[in-house]
């Protein structure tokens, strides 16, 4: 449990900014090694972009919309086997679109006959495809494009494109124009094995993640909004929260890369190479959601987990981006997410700019809200007519509300883009102890990547924090 | 440290992170990834690992002499003579 930030000490060997899943994952990984950690949200309540929101007995999942089998393994050893247990499988994942109709289980065995039986792509083609994929490395030449890669294997063929692509670009808001090693990473973890969920929500998850920080020894404080990052002969000395500094040996900014570089830290504090390379990363893209909530009594049918729809001729990462885009995700939450809580409750994803929304004036902002919903409603009802009379509640989220939220840099869902994570990686050795955790680099992000990158960096602040203590 | 006790060290270490790996057929010289399932994360937690108990300060430059169960113990014997 969170306790009030006056209780918090004057100095700890760790203080991580942020509880986002990198920074808690960080912080637990940290106190279980031994280091005094404090951990301080600026929200009231933990999890960052991992979050939830209760609305008239419905409860709203924001980023609960599934991850690769790699969450079990990760989980279980960096969490805990109650935390592992509760993850299961999505079976149900659909396409609809003007180029093609189906249903799969999103994994490679799958994706291969469909690939083969529906879009007549020769086996050996599929077989070299998934091989070259699986053997992506992070470090690999970043030079091919994802639409390089496509080219090379399915030439001319924007349907196979679109279903290799479509998901990848929900999932973390890469494009055709992005390196193919991260496309080629993140698409293998899905492919592994299919799509998977937290069984009993969000709310769950940060529930059980909240008492495995407190069993570890880590002090949390929330509604705690870090302001500066106190530098001193090259090494952070602590931060400064509430007009009170706190020291630490070691920081870890769970906050945007761009935010800990602009907003946080002091510019003197770094070189100019690196502020130059800083200077020149681009944060990724935002969203809009739509959440619906089901009357209590009412059922509806099942469609599907996961629903990306589409009414746009081809696939066009511009078009995905669009204030009017004619293609969302529908994710649909039966009384299975959360077993006991017998409600149903759906959210309509899409990515978005954060300059077309902050642009409006407040009045025109509230009504491209509505139209937005009006948009969602209208497309939801292809697949389950009447379901207007069926909903109690809906509203709708912008970039707006997730810069809001999470203070994160043009509302950035995803993190930035690639060039990103090697500035994270190499934020401390610009400033001594100065770490960052987050979403970074297309790869670092997404549930599994911020988790695995939060242990990751926790294992640099392991090793700095020892030699210090020599 | 003997070499009999290091190799039993990394053995016991891999056995924390994944408790069903099957070590009856490993073979010592040849890559522990290909024959135990072991991922880039995994190798992470051994180095971190061997950081808790030992004090050791694994370099990222140095992971690759960690690839099979025999390179592991040439690399630590050195490091580990006195523990
Ligand atoms: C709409 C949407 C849908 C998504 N769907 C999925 C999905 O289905 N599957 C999936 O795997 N991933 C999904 N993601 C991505 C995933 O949620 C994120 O990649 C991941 O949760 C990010 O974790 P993080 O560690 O980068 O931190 P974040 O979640 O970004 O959290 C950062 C935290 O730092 C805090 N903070 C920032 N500045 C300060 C400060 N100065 N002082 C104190 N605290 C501060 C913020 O309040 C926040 O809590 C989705 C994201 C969005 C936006």
């Amino acid at each position: 449990m969170p306790v009030p930030f006056s209780q918090a000490a004057d100095s700890y060997d760790v203080i991580v900014i942020g509880s986002g899943l990198g920074g808690m994952t960080s912080a637990n990984r940290l106190a279980y090694c031994g280091h005094k950690v404090l951990l301080l949200e600026y929200h009231h309540k933990l999890g960052g972009l991992a979050t939830w929101f209760k609305r008239r007995g419905h409860i709203f999942d924001v980023s609960l919309h599934g991850f690769p089998y790699g969450m079990v393994k990760t989980c279980k050893k960096y969490w805990n086997k109650a935390i592992m247990h509760s993850i299961v499988q999505l079976k149900k994942i659909v396409f609809d679109n003007p180029q093609f109709s189906l249903e799969t289980t999103f994994d490679r065995q799958d994706f291969t006959s469909i690939l083969h039986n529906h879009f007549h792509i020769p086996q050996a083609t599929i077989d070299t495809f998934f091989a070259t994929v699986a053997a992506m490395n992070f470090y690999d030449d970043q030079s091919m494009t994802t639409r390089e890669l496509f080219e090379q294997f399915f030439p001319g063929r924007s349907d196979v494109h679109r279903l290799l692509m479509e998901p990848i670009t929900y999932a973390n808001g890469s494009t055709l124009d992005d390196p193919a090693i991260t496309y080629g990473i993140v698409f293998s973890n899905f492919m592994n094995r299919g799509v998977f969920t937290f069984e009993g929500g969000t709310d769950k998850l940060i529930g059980l993640m909240s008492d495995e920080l407190e069993k570890n020894g880590v002090t949390i404080c929330t509604r705690s909004k870090v302001e500066r990052i106190i530098v001193e002969k090259g090494r952070v000395r602590g931060v400064e929260v509430n007009g009170r500094t706190i020291e630490a040996k070691a920081v870890v900014s769970n906050s945007g890369i761009t935010n800990t570089i602009d907003n946080l830290t002091d510019h003197r504090a770094f070189s100019e190479e690196f502020l130059e390379k800083a200077a020149a990363i681009r944060v990724n893209n935002s969203s809009c959601q739509v959440y619906i909530g089901i009357k209590e009594q009412e059922t509806i049918p099942d469609i599907g987990d996961l629903l990306f729809t589409s009414t746009a001729p081809e696939f066009d990462s511009q078009e995905l981006l669009d204030q009017h885009t004619k293609s969302k995700t529908f994710s649909l939450y039966y009384p299975k997410t959360r077993p006991g809580h017998d409600r149903y409750t759906i959210v309509a994803s899409m990515n978005s700019r954060f300059e077309d929304w902050t642009r409006l004036s407040e009045e025109h902002y509230n009504q491209e809200k509505e139209l937005l919903i009006a948009r969602t409603l209208i497309d939801l009802d292809r697949y389950l007519p009447g379901i207007q009379k069926k909903i109690d509640w809906v509203e709708a989220a912008t970039p707006r509300t997730f810069n809001h939220y999470t203070l994160h840099t043009c509302g950035t869902s995803f993190g930035t883009k690639f060039e990103g994570l090697d500035i994270s990686r190499s934020i401390f050795k610009e400033v001594g102890g100065l770490f960052h955790v987050g979403s970074v680099g297309i790869i670092m992000s997404g549930w599994l990547g911020a988790i695995n990158y939060g242990v990751i960096v926790s294992n640099d602040v392991d090793g700095y924090l020892r030699n210090l203590n020599g | 440290m003997t070499r009999e006790e290091i190799k039993a060290l990394i053995l016991e270490i891999i056995e924390d992170i994944d408790e069903e790996a099957d070590f009856a057929t490993l073979q010592p010289d040849q890559p522990l990834r290909d024959q135990l399932d072991l991922d880039s994360m995994d190798f992470l937690d051994i180095v971190m690992e061997l950081r808790k108990r030992h004090q050791l300060q694994i370099p990222e430059e140095d992971y690759p002499h960690l690839a099979s169960l025999n390179s592991c113990v040439n690399y630590l014997e050195p490091l580990l003579k006195n523990a």
